[in-house]
């Protein structure tokens, strides 16, 4: 379970500037994901899941956002934050490359597959355009299309939308990546379609060398796949642990709500678990936890100061970290960072 | 409340809507035809709500709207209340619609965003000329405390609201002119899970209060699970299996079926399911598959499947299945 470290993010904090003030969409998140391990971070919409994994590649656009002074990336040791541009083209791909949601609008209808395949190839391994078809053949055979040859000729809209995700996933992974970044990948897919990418990715795991960081808000996809997952909630991390620590002993409140507000198939409840009132406006004014305002154990102190992420040990092993007050009253064991 | 709607005897028993032999053709071009619906049977009973479950593209949500007649069917009847809308003229269905409301996918588009939410959730009553103008202000503010908004909203427009929020106010809207059969396509799958639970409560609460039937449809399986005392299963146009919600799950009997449920992941670890994984893609509609829509992706399939359609058939008192392995 404990690999080397391989992507190692320290205080990211990814502020936007809007007209009606500053927004920290991300404020101050620390993770580490391990080699061939799955990561999976977790959250709703505007919690700022796509933004950390948009700020680790680097690719917040400079006029919107901003990754603030003091935030770290560091892949295998080398800081990504302050690369020269020239630089970073090398890692997106190379090292770390991305899968997005809606697999009809990231691939370009005009140009075949076997276009848009080699041209990666071609760009980041640096080989011949016969050598690079033949990797495209290996990689939709290895991403479970069949018929490979035949798609290559083939255009985006003639493909279904799990074949065109199956697509995205083959070249995400066609230069041997360190990390692969799966932002939502199974969202815009129907079930049945869903449990094929998944199954897939399951397998992948197995065969290729790479760690995955996926981001999705649906928790049932995590527990099937995660090593270990992050819960995001207005920016900020509320837990982080292994899958067993957080299905099996959720602490933070929010992780409780949420668990509990999914319809299971095992049980019938008269009237599902909800969280009361929606998710706050982000502001660099907002004061102590920001889930403080839905949760119902906040006290005064919940509303003044944030708590820090108290790194516990339970029945499922070291490292489940729980940014929530009661923690500390809970365990007497403060030992946040 | 229970005096405004006076509903507090009502029956679970009887039939409210009764769909028979529904079909729609969409003309795609010259020659090419779409068959979205395909001979559905169906029945809805007062208050109670039936779940319709399936794939993108498989005609739910065609046909809902052919139920209400937003889209004209081809072929195939349509009775509410004992009266057939699909023979209705213009000026009848109109009133009928009174009676039967829907609530869409999306609350950023179904809500003009130029309209204040007063005259959004109020237009109904001015298009039926229900009561007086103070009157049909009265009502809006009595459904917003119903549906949990705050009277202080009603002069704001949509864009200042939330998806959970406008949910809210589309179906405060959907209900106004106090229908007694709602169909809901998709109406929470755009919200969040935190959000989405409150809305299905308040879905939920209104069927108690106001005894309204619902037709759900959706393609989350646990959701509907959790709202509905029946559900049907479509598949590329036909309906597949219908039975009450307990029997469907605990006793799955087509083969798409069993797949969809066992797809379903379970938000919890160790979790030692057998899954069906289906292999294939769902067949495009303009070229179904010969004989059982279904063969091509079933582990089951027969000699039998590949040319002969199956019919639905009972098997159990409310479980029917169109499946040749029973």
């Amino acid at each position: 379970m404990d690999n080397k470290v391989i992507l190692e993010v320290n205080h990211l904090r990814t502020y936007f500037e809007t007209k009606s003030g500053v927004v920290p969409a991300v404020d101050d998140i620390s993770f580490q994901v391990r080699e061939k391990e799955v990561f999976c971070i977790v959250g709703e919409s505007g919690c700022g899941k796509t933004v950390t994994s948009l700020s680790i590649l680097n690719l917040i656009p400079p006029n919107a956002g901003k990754i603030m002074e003091g935030s770290s990336v560091k892949l295998e040791g080398k800081e990504l934050t302050n690369l020269p541009a020239k630089e970073m083209y090398d890692i997106r791909g190379n090292d770390i490359s991305m899968i997005f949601q809606d697999p009809m609008t990231s691939l370009n209808p005009v140009l075949t597959i076997e276009k848009q395949l080699t041209e990666t190839i071609m760009r980041h391994m640096r080989i011949k355009k016969n050598a690079a078809r033949a990797r495209a053949v290996e990689l939709l055979n290895k991403v479970g299309i069949p018929s490979p040859e035949m798609r290559l000729k083939e255009y985006p809209h003639e493909l279904s939308g799990g074949m065109r995700q199956r697509v995205m996933i083959a070249m995400a992974l066609s230069c041997d990546p360190r990390i692969l970044i799966a932002d939502e990948p199974t969202t815009a897919l129907d079930v049945t379609i869903q449990a094929q990418i998944l199954q897939l990715m399951l397998e992948l795991k197995d065969n290729i060398s790479a760690s995955v960081i996926m981001i999705t808000h649906d928790l049932g996809v995590v527990a099937d796949i995660a090593d270990r997952i992050m819960v995001m909630y207005a920016g900020n991390t509320m837990e982080y642990g292994t899958s067993w620590q957080l299905f099996k002993n959720p602490l933070h409140p929010y992780t409780q709500g949420l668990l509990a507000s999914i319809p299971r198939l095992d049980k019938r409840v008269e009237s599902l678990y909800s969280i009361k009132g929606t998710v706050p406006k982000l502001s660099l004014e907002m004061k102590g936890c920001k889930f403080a305002s839905r949760c119902p154990y906040a006290d005064d102190r919940c509303r003044k100061e944030i708590p820090p992420l108290f790194d516990l040990r339970d029945a499922y092993g070291d490292g489940h970290k729980v940014s929530c007050w009661r923690m500390e009253r809970k365990y007497g064991n403060d030992v946040g960072e | 409340m229970g005096m405004m709607w006076g509903n507090d005897t009502m029956t679970k028993e009887k039939v409210l809507l009764n769909v028979e032999k529904l079909t729609k053709v969409f003309r795609i071009s010259r020659g090419v035809h779409l068959k979205a619906v395909d001979g559905v049977n169906l029945y809805v009973k007062e208050g109670e709500t039936l779940g319709l479950v399936g794939e993108s593209g498989c005609g739910k949500s065609t046909l809902g709207r052919c139920i209400l007649r937003l889209i004209e069917p081809t072929e195939g009847i349509v009775e509410y209340d004992g009266q057939a809308i699909t023979s209705m003229r213009h000026k009848q269905l109109r009133q009928m619609r009174r009676e039967m409301q829907m609530v869409f996918q999306n609350p950023y588009s179904s809500l003009n965003p130029r309209m204040t939410i007063m005259d959004s959730v109020k237009a109904p009553l001015d298009v039926f000329q229900v009561g007086t103008p103070k009157e049909r202000i009265e009502q809006v503010v009595e459904m917003m405390k119903i549906v949990g908004l705050d009277e202080s909203y009603l002069y704001r427009y949509p864009h200042e609201f939330s998806g959970g929020q406008r949910q809210r106010i589309v179906i405060a809207r959907a209900l106004m002119p106090r229908p007694k059969f709602l169909v809901c396509d998709e109406p929470v799958s755009a919200l969040d899970v935190s959000v989405r639970s409150q809305v299905l409560n308040l879905m939920n609460e209104i069927q108690k209060e106001m005894g309204v039937a619902y037709l759900f449809i959706s393609h989350d399986l646990s959701v509907v699970k959790h709202v509905s005392d029946r559900i049907a299963v479509m598949y590329l146009g036909q309906i597949v299996e219908i039975s009450d919600v307990d029997e469907l799950y605990d006793n799955p009997l087509h083969p798409y079926t069993q797949a969809l449920i066992s797809a379903i992941p379970i938000p919890d670890v160790g979790d030692k399911r057998e899954r069906i994984i289906l292999t294939g893609d769902i067949p495009s509609p303009i070229s179904p598959p010969a004989g059982c829509r279904f063969h091509p992706r079933c582990k089951f399939a027969t000699q039998r499947c590949k040319t002969e359609c199956p019919s639905l058939k009972a098997l159990a008192a409310g479980h029917a299945v169109a499946c040749h392995l029973y």
